[in-house]
């Protein structure tokens, strides 16, 4: 964890708060895009993000037609017009999205900075422990020290399930990344944790974030 | 004389009155410009204005003016009264309301379980109340129950008179009270309908509860419905003798529900309004409607654009009414010839309107015997509604034989298990307590009498343990391969994507496995993809064991709905069937039992009175041959709406056939698949003890949208997964398609036992 020029890092993402967010194919296929360059699409929408964003391709696979719809909202900017109608394997970028970062995700990325971040070691589905998971369930806001060699998370990985201590610089857990049970990829950030004296500083960046940020 | 009286009322109170009735017409109307009406809003409201600038005899010549204006257009109004119009007097804000009755109606009343926003729910209303009449000068009172919708003169917390699943269940709980004290309960429908949240108790098996509870409650009961709406009008609706507000309206779904389902408008779209008054007129749900329709006894007369809160007049006629019905109900159960002489009477006495004294008191005290034909005749009413409201085709060859089958059947099974079966338990009760005294010489004597009896009453014969589970169909592997049933949705050379795909990374899946060997389960994370009715019949019962009845029932356009004519036509012609329901017999394991059908490819699975019909068909067969009784529910989309109150009749008359089945000793199982919604659920499957539920299916009282529209908050997307369902106590367990057969097996096992074919 690193102290930041929080004023540099805003003024950064204000000059261009957008990501350009690649989408590959999730299986091999014949592609058909159903979107066109500058086309502006939805993501996820609803309370429970339940309904489906933007259709933006199709991919027909043993004439099983699937709809690949988006999962983030913004501007096609990139379509891999080369590829319509041709068989594409698994894993190819066939588009882009130009997309607008929410404050939520300023804040995700800020304090992903500001953290001490505990990143998933395999690509596994992930469980909290069941001491800290049933302290949460408890009380959701609590603040959980944890110190280096605690059992934190248990990784279940080809039907067996192991338990994952933590290894980095003692603090509480101030975020929990990941649903338990779902998929995890490698790398990806399960917890981010956070020294008690170093608290006040990353309330006042999600504050400042809060304030100043206009979606 | 008549200038002094005027003027020495108060003229600001006048116009507060005119604005009262203009505003009034407008929500009739719809329509502020009508014939215009916003005119003369405006005149009103402009000397409301310079009241104090103008002089008292110009504002009464202006007042005269406008009230002749007013009087003629109220006149007009009431000539041509469109259903929609109707719906919305009986929707109006100066409308009466239960409160109104409770003070005007009732000489005392006493709220019982809440008062006021501090309540269980206060859109349910629940009284002790006296209700009064004079015989010869003398008064006599009367105690009653009152329950009934309050839908508030625009308090918020009425809900609109929405009752909540604990509204209904603290309306049930009164209703036993008054069962305890034997007093009649007078109920008052004022309900757009039941509000659709699926928390414990939850909308449909409260309902359910209600009504199944209603069926047998011991007490004569009296409904009045001023707004009937659906399955929240029938929660509190199934009474001995139900009375309509000639302004009233009951209906199977609001007009506007219907519209946005026949106009397939999209959600948050508006709805033309002329598809809504075109639907309202459709769907015969005013009150001379419904008393043609047989669905309701009795219109009470209001005034020709419907009593208001203060139309005194009214409620007097509504308390005759009242005691008018419950007397009848009472002498009913005496005799005929008592209510014959009574009904005469009070008809000769209402040529001249509504009478002041009464002729004769009326304990409405019942004996035992009384009690048991008052529930008699209610069973006998509800049983003959919505008859000739579908197609019998005969079949002249077998008329007299199917007659002749059913009686020797019925004497057959009366002497199987109700003389013969009894007598065989009495003995071997006592044979086995004698025995069990443990004594060596008593079962010295006693076994050759036993030895006697199973020589007369010979015990089937058991196969040896090892055997017992193979039924003889699985005795050839190759045999049920050739012969199996197969889906045809099987027959494509594709693959598909599980739904929870994304979730559970679960593979593609190749249609012919999927259909044919996975029996349309997902085998990594056990998604149920729907298949069609027959694969169950196939699959479910012994083979060949299936036996069709009641197929020459026949759904027909009962209300003449503009369209539906050839929808059924369409559905007939697709499925080869006349309705949604299948009624069999059926084995299960050599179990035999009677089974009830709902599928979706004729018209959704939605009921109407064919379906009921064959329903109770079926609930009465299952009892006269001491058989179990399934419910298996393919889907169900409720109540056919093009059916109106025809549709909505079939809940309290199915309930009635099924809690009778239940109380004589049978057993009732419900199973639901893929989608089940609305008033089946709210009504004979929902009052089921036992009921399980296929994984993946939804259960619920209303849908998303429905939700959404009336509630103002969306629902997550599992909100009725049978998980929740099972979550909530509205199933009690949740079976795997490929375990179906076991699971109902062992369920008809253990729930029956050795009281499978009867208590």
């Amino acid at each position: 964890m690193t102290d930041i020029n929080l004023n540099d890092l805003l003024r950064g993402y204000r000059s261009n708060p957008f990501e350009e967010r690649d989408f590959m194919t999730p299986h091999s296929g014949v592609i058909t895009f159903l979107v066109k360059e500058g086309q502006v699409v939805n993501g996820p929408g609803g309370k429970w993000s339940h309904k489906p964003g933007t259709a933006l391709y199709m991919l027909e696979r043993e004439r099983n037609i699937r709809k690949v719809t988006a999962t983030c909202g913004g501007e096609v900017a990139k379509i891999m017009y080369e590829l319509e109608g041709g068989f594409v394997e698994a894993g190819v970028r066939v588009l882009s999205v130009r997309h607008k970062l929410a404050k939520d995700e300023i804040i995700d990325r800020i304090l992903t900075q500001v953290l001490y971040i505990f990143c998933a070691p395999e690509r596994a589905r992930y469980f909290l422990a069941p001491e800290i998971a049933s302290k949460l369930e408890k009380q959701p806001q609590a603040s959980l020290f944890v110190r280096p060699g605690d059992e934190v998370i248990i990784m279940s990985l080809m039907k067996r399930d192991t338990i994952i201590n933590y290894d980095g610089a003692s603090g509480v857990i101030y975020k929990t990344y990941f649903e338990p049970g779902n998929l995890v990829e490698q790398e990806a950030p399960l917890l981010g944790i956070c020294p008690p004296n170093k608290l006040p500083y990353v309330q006042k960046v999600i504050h400042r974030i809060n304030n100043e940020w206009e979606d | 004389m008549q200038m002094d009286q005027r003027y020495m009322k108060d003229s600001g109170k006048l116009l507060g009155q005119l604005v009262d009735r203009i505003s009034y017409l407008t929500d009739i109307k719809a329509d502020p410009g009508w014939k215009g009406l916003g005119e003369l809003m405006g005149r009103v409201e402009a000397m409301r204005q310079s009241i104090y600038e103008l002089d008292e005899a110009s504002i009464f010549e202006e007042i005269d003016k406008i009230e002749d204006r007013l009087s003629f257009l109220e006149h007009l109004a009431a000539e041509g009264l469109t259903p929609a119009e109707i719906v919305n007097i009986a929707r109006s804000l100066q409308r009466f309301t239960m409160s109104d009755v409770l003070e005007n109606v009732y000489d005392s009343f006493a709220e019982l379980g809440g008062d006021g926003e501090c309540n269980v729910d206060p859109a349910v209303v629940v009284a002790r109340a006296t209700i009064s009449r004079c015989v010869k000068n003398k008064t006599y009172s009367h105690q009653v129950m009152v329950i009934g919708h309050e839908k508030g003169r625009g308090e918020e917390y009425r809900n609109g008179g929405c009752a909540r699943p604990w509204g209904n269940a603290k309306a049930l709980r009164y209703m036993k009270v008054a069962e305890t004290e034997g007093i009649p309960i007078h109920f008052f429908i004022f309900t757009p309908g039941s509000f659709p949240v699926e928390d414990y108790p939850g909308a449909a098996q409260q309902i359910a509860r209600n009504l199944y509870a209603m069926a047998r409650l011991r007490v004569p009961m009296v409904s009045f419905i001023s707004e009937g709406g659906s399955g929240g009008a029938e929660a509190i609706g199934l009474t001995d003798l139900r009375l309509m507000g000639s302004r009233g309206y009951y209906s199977v779904i609001s007009p506007e529900g219907a519209a946005a389902i026949e106009g397939k408008i999209r959600e948050g779209e508006k709805l033309p309004s002329g598809l809504v008054a075109h639907c309202a007129k459709q769907l015969k749900l005013t009150a001379e409607d419904n008393l043609r329709l047989g669905t309701i006894d009795r219109i009470v007369g209001e005034p020709p654009l419907g009593a208001r809160r203060d139309d005194y007049a009214f409620f007097r006629r509504l308390r005759y009414e009242l005691i008018r019905a419950t007397d009848e109900i009472v002498l009913k159960t005496k005799s005929f010839r008592a209510f014959r002489a009574y009904a005469l009477k009070m008809q000769s006495a209402e040529k001249e309107g509504v009478p002041e004294d009464f002729d004769l008191v009326i304990n409405w005290d019942l004996t035992e015997t009384e009690i048991e034909r008052l529930l008699e005749l209610r069973s006998r009413k509800y049983r003959a509604m919505g008859n000739g409201f579908y197609l019998e085709e005969r079949r002249p060859s077998l008329l007299g034989l199917g007659k002749a089958k059913e009686l020797a059947s019925q004497s057959y099974y009366e002497i199987r298990y109700g003389l013969l079966r009894s007598h065989q338990r009495n003995v071997m009760k006592v044979i086995e307590e004698v025995s069990s005294e443990g004594s060596v010489l008593l079962s010295k004597v006693t076994r050759p009498v036993k030895a006697a009896y199973e020589f007369v009453f010979p015990q089937p014969e058991r196969l040896p343990r090892g055997e017992r589970s193979e039924t003889p169909e699985r005795r050839s592997i190759f045999a049920e391969e050739w012969e199996q049933y197969v889906s045809p949705l099987a027959n494509e050379d594709r693959t598909v994507s599980c739904p929870n795909a994304a979730k559970y990374s679960c593979l593609d899946l190749w249609v012919p496995d999927l259909y044919g060997e996975f029996c349309g389960v997902c085998p990594s994370c056990g998604h149920h993809f729907p298949l069609e009715y027959r694969w169950y019949l196939e699959h479910l019962f012994d083979k060949g064991s299936v036996e069709e009845f009641n197929s020459n029932i026949v759904s027909i356009n009962s209300l003449g709905f503009e369209g539906i004519q050839a929808r059924l036509e369409r559905d007939t012609k697709k499925t080869g069937r006349h309705s949604s329901m299948i009624t069999f017999d059926a084995r299960i394991k050599g179990i035999r039992l009677v089974v009830a059908m709902l599928f979706s490819d004729f018209r959704n699975g939605t009921v109407g009175a064919a379906e009921g019909e064959k329903f109770v068909r079926a609930c009465d067969r299952a009892r006269i041959t001491r058989r179990p009784f399934l419910s298996y529910v393919h889907t169900t989309g409720g109540i056919r709406i093009h059916e109106g109150t025809l549709g909505v009749i079939q809940m309290p008359k199915c309930t009635m056939a099924v809690r009778e089945y239940i109380e004589s000793g049978g057993l009732y199982i419900v199973v639901y698949d893929n989608n089940s919604y609305a008033g089946p659920v709210a009504s004979f499957l929902g009052c089921s003890p036992y009921q399980f539920a296929i994984r993946s299916t939804r259960i619920g009282f209303a849908g998303p949208r429905v939700i959404r529209e009336t509630t103002g908050e969306d629902v997550p997307p599992d909100y009725h997964s049978a998980k929740n369902a099972l979550k909530r106590g509205h199933i009690q367990g949740i079976w795997d398609r490929r375990e179906f057969r076991k699971n109902l097996h062992e369920a008809l096992m253990t729930m029956g036992g050795a009281n499978l074919y009867y208590k």
